[in-house]
């Protein structure tokens, strides 16, 4: 039983792991630009799709991986340059709106350029399980946490040590008040689409060996990871990554010893209640009156 | 001069008073029989409309070209749905008023189908649709068709593989979607009369990344001897990866949701000894050539991808099956009123199609049954036909 109990916490991890890098991408934005970029989940997708016909034409695994990656920041630059910026006067429910577009027509056009399969990408080092007491986990799941855990450390690290990660977080504050002070809140706006763009493509290729790849992907893991987001306190990465990890054990643990029909609900309904508690999630802002 | 130019003259009329009557009687004679088509063309669909039709397209002029049936072309009318039931609906309401068509086929989904059955009963004509969904003929339509295998076909033919093997005791998993609970619904009504006993029911969510949980929950299930997947796209390579990973050893079933090439790719080699009831257009090269319908999958799938240059799929068969079915019941009937062509399509007796041998009748408008299937097991990568 307790073989099981472990079994049920270790696929907890592995998807709370994925909710949670999806998730980081989502508080990025967020800090930037209070917009929730609901085309987060696309990036997802653009990059493990790119990746696996980067390795059909013959490019070394590791080149795929940095070019995908690549791609979808190249994305993320152009949706926010195209779709974002003309029209950054607008409030910031037509912008989110228009990440809600943006997401619809990444998929419609993916659907053009990869088609309706799905398709996989390799584990990075084998697909041999490895045992951890009575349970198994694949390691991949292993590279999804370790990639996740580099990512929030690295992004921590900007935010407290660059020019540019404090200009974020000033804007993230009050933008008026950091235009004000000379930052180009224009430009940590589309820096923060680039940063959630390359983490949402991190996400896509660590994930895609476990989940697969389609052109819907990035659909429920989106809002998985928003939920997780939401749940660590939008705004706080190091949030997000432990909000995922809630929601998947929680789901697993679920499905195993409840029923997995209610899987899904029993995470959304937890979420409701955390929220109900404490509005702002487990680790938000502890910030007065925005006005 | 004069006189040539008279003969000349006179030479034509006679050529024309004679071949007047013989023009205008194989005018009368070459009366197009009209079939009118809607499919998914494009849209979500697409992978299973476009394939119907090239096939539906291909045969047609193949028929045209040999003298179409009993000297009468087939004219041709194809409309794409996009998938969506209400263009389905806007469609088969123009066939019929405005195209006046003979034979309707078409319907590449189940939702496609249900929205024109009112319409297609109402007008009373012969109507062949090629979607899944087992609501589509029971109960019987008068005038409503399918040519693909029901979710229930393909239980009883996995249920009937499981009971020889002796494993009768099933943990079933099956996913979110409309395949999945289909599946999953026939499953639960089979299996008491099948005797068989479903002693775990677990599902995932749409988009879901692991089933471990229900893969552990499964495997300590009492007694559990076999375990058999509901599902459709990623989520089939993601069970077979799972199932491995937790080093299960259960006889391994899935259906006919996972008969495709992506499958076993996406599996990574975990698709290894997974078994799964397919249709023989799968295994066409394996078929042994006493197999009835050896002749027929590989002719097609020969002429296919001839002119495709394409890979065939399933459903491309179910398109060859429902234009055929048409074809040899028009044969029969030696005319196109609607109610003479409808009763043959009904008295459609051993008809060797890509989906199998069809026998329809009254209360059986599909006319197959789970031995149209072939079971099939992953082999090095590939399917390999059980006998």
């Amino acid at each position: 039983m307790s073989a099981d109990l472990l079994q049920f916490l270790v696929a907890g991890v592995t998807v709370g792991a994925c909710y949670g890098l999806v998730g980081v991408g989502f508080s990025i934005i967020y800090n930037a630009s209070q917009v929730i970029n609901f085309a987060q989940g696309e990036f997802v997708m653009i990059a493990g799709l790119g990746t696996t016909s980067l390795l059909a034409a013959g490019m070394p695994y590791a080149v795929a991986i940095a070019l995908g990656v690549l791609i979808t920041v190249l994305v993320g630059v152009a949706l926010e340059a195209l779709a974002i910026a003309p029209a950054r006067q607008s409030s910031v429910v037509t912008l989110i709106i228009i990440t809600v577009g943006a997401s619809i027509f990444l998929r419609g056009a993916a659907e053009l350029v990869w088609g309706r399969n799905f398709r996989s990408l390799p584990p990075f080092s084998g697909a041999e399980p490895i045992a951890l007491g009575g349970a198994v986990i694949q390691p991949q799941s292993l590279w999804v946490l370790g990639g996740t855990a580099i990512s929030v450390v690295l992004l921590s690290l900007f935010f407290a040590a660059t020019r540019s990660g404090k200009a974020m977080l000033a804007t993230a504050c009050n933008p008026n008040v950091a235009l004000l002070l000379g930052i180009d809140t224009r430009a940590v706006l589309r820096l923060s689409f680039a940063i959630a763009a390359l983490l949402g493509g991190i996400a896509g290729v660590l994930i895609a060996p476990i989940s697969l790849t389609y052109t819907d992907v990035g659909v429920m893991l989106g809002l998985k990871g928003f939920c997780a987001a939401i749940l660590g306190g939008l705004g706080n990465p190091f949030g997000a990554v432990v909000g995922g990890l809630i929601v998947g054990v929680t789901e697993a643990l679920t499905a195993g010893y409840l029923s997995s029909a209610y899987k899904d609900a029993v995470a959304f309904v937890m979420i409701l209640v955390v929220l109900i508690v404490m509005p702002r999630g487990l680790f938000g802002a502890k910030a007065g009156e925005r006005v | 001069m004069s006189g040539k130019t008279l003969l000349a003259a006179l030479r034509h009329f006679a050529v024309i008073a004679i071949l007047w009557p013989l023009a205008t009687g194989a005018a009368l004679a070459a009366e197009p029989i009209r079939l009118g088509a809607f499919l998914a063309v494009t849209g979500k669909a697409a992978f299973l409309g476009g394939p119907e039709k090239n096939t539906i397209e291909l045969y047609v002029a193949k028929i045209n070209e040999a003298g179409g049936i009993d000297g009468r072309p087939i004219a041709l009318t194809v409309y794409d749905t996009g998938g969506q039931a209400k263009e389905a609906l806007t469609y088969v309401k123009r066939l019929i008023e405005q195209d006046k068509v003979d034979v309707i086929i078409g319907g590449t989904s189940t939702g496609e189908t249900m929205a024109v059955i009112k319409t297609v009963e109402e007008a009373g004509v012969p109507f062949v649709s090629l979607a899944g969904g087992q609501e589509i003929v029971e109960p019987v339509k008068r005038w409503v068709f399918k040519t693909p295998h029901t979710d229930r076909l393909a239980v009883d033919k996995i249920f009937y593989d499981m009971k020889a093997r002796g494993l009768t005791r099933v943990g079933l998993l099956s996913g979110s979607g409309g395949f999945d609970k289909s599946c999953r619904d026939n499953v639960l009504a089979l299996a008491p009369e099948r005797g068989m006993v479903i002693v775990a029911d677990e599902t995932h969510g749409a988009g879901d990344t692991d089933v471990t949980a229900q893969l552990t929950k499964i495997r300590s299930a009492p007694g559990v001897q076999a375990f058999l997947y509901c599902g459709f796209g990623a989520p089939t390579s993601i069970v077979a990866k799972n199932f491995r990973q937790l080093g299960l050893t259960l006889p391994h079933y899935q259906t006919h949701g996972s008969a495709s090439k992506t499958f076993i790719d996406g599996a990574e080699g975990a698709a290894e000894g997974v078994r799964l009831p397919a249709a023989a257009l799968l295994v066409v090269d394996q078929l042994p050539p006493s197999h009835p319908q050896k002749q027929v999958a590989s002719a097609y799938r020969d002429a296919y991808e001839a002119r495709f240059k394409e890979p065939i799929s399933t459903f491309g068969g179910h398109a060859y099956d429902a234009l055929f079915i048409v074809v040899e019941a028009i044969k029969r009937a030696g005319r196109t009123d609607k109610e003479t062509v409808r009763a043959e399509i009904e008295r459609t007796t051993g008809f060797i199609g890509a989906d199998g041998i069809f026998t329809m009748t009254p209360t059986d408008h599909l006319g197959l049954d789970p031995e149209s299937f072939i079971m099939v097991e992953v082999k090095d990568g590939n399917w390999k036909m059980l006998q």
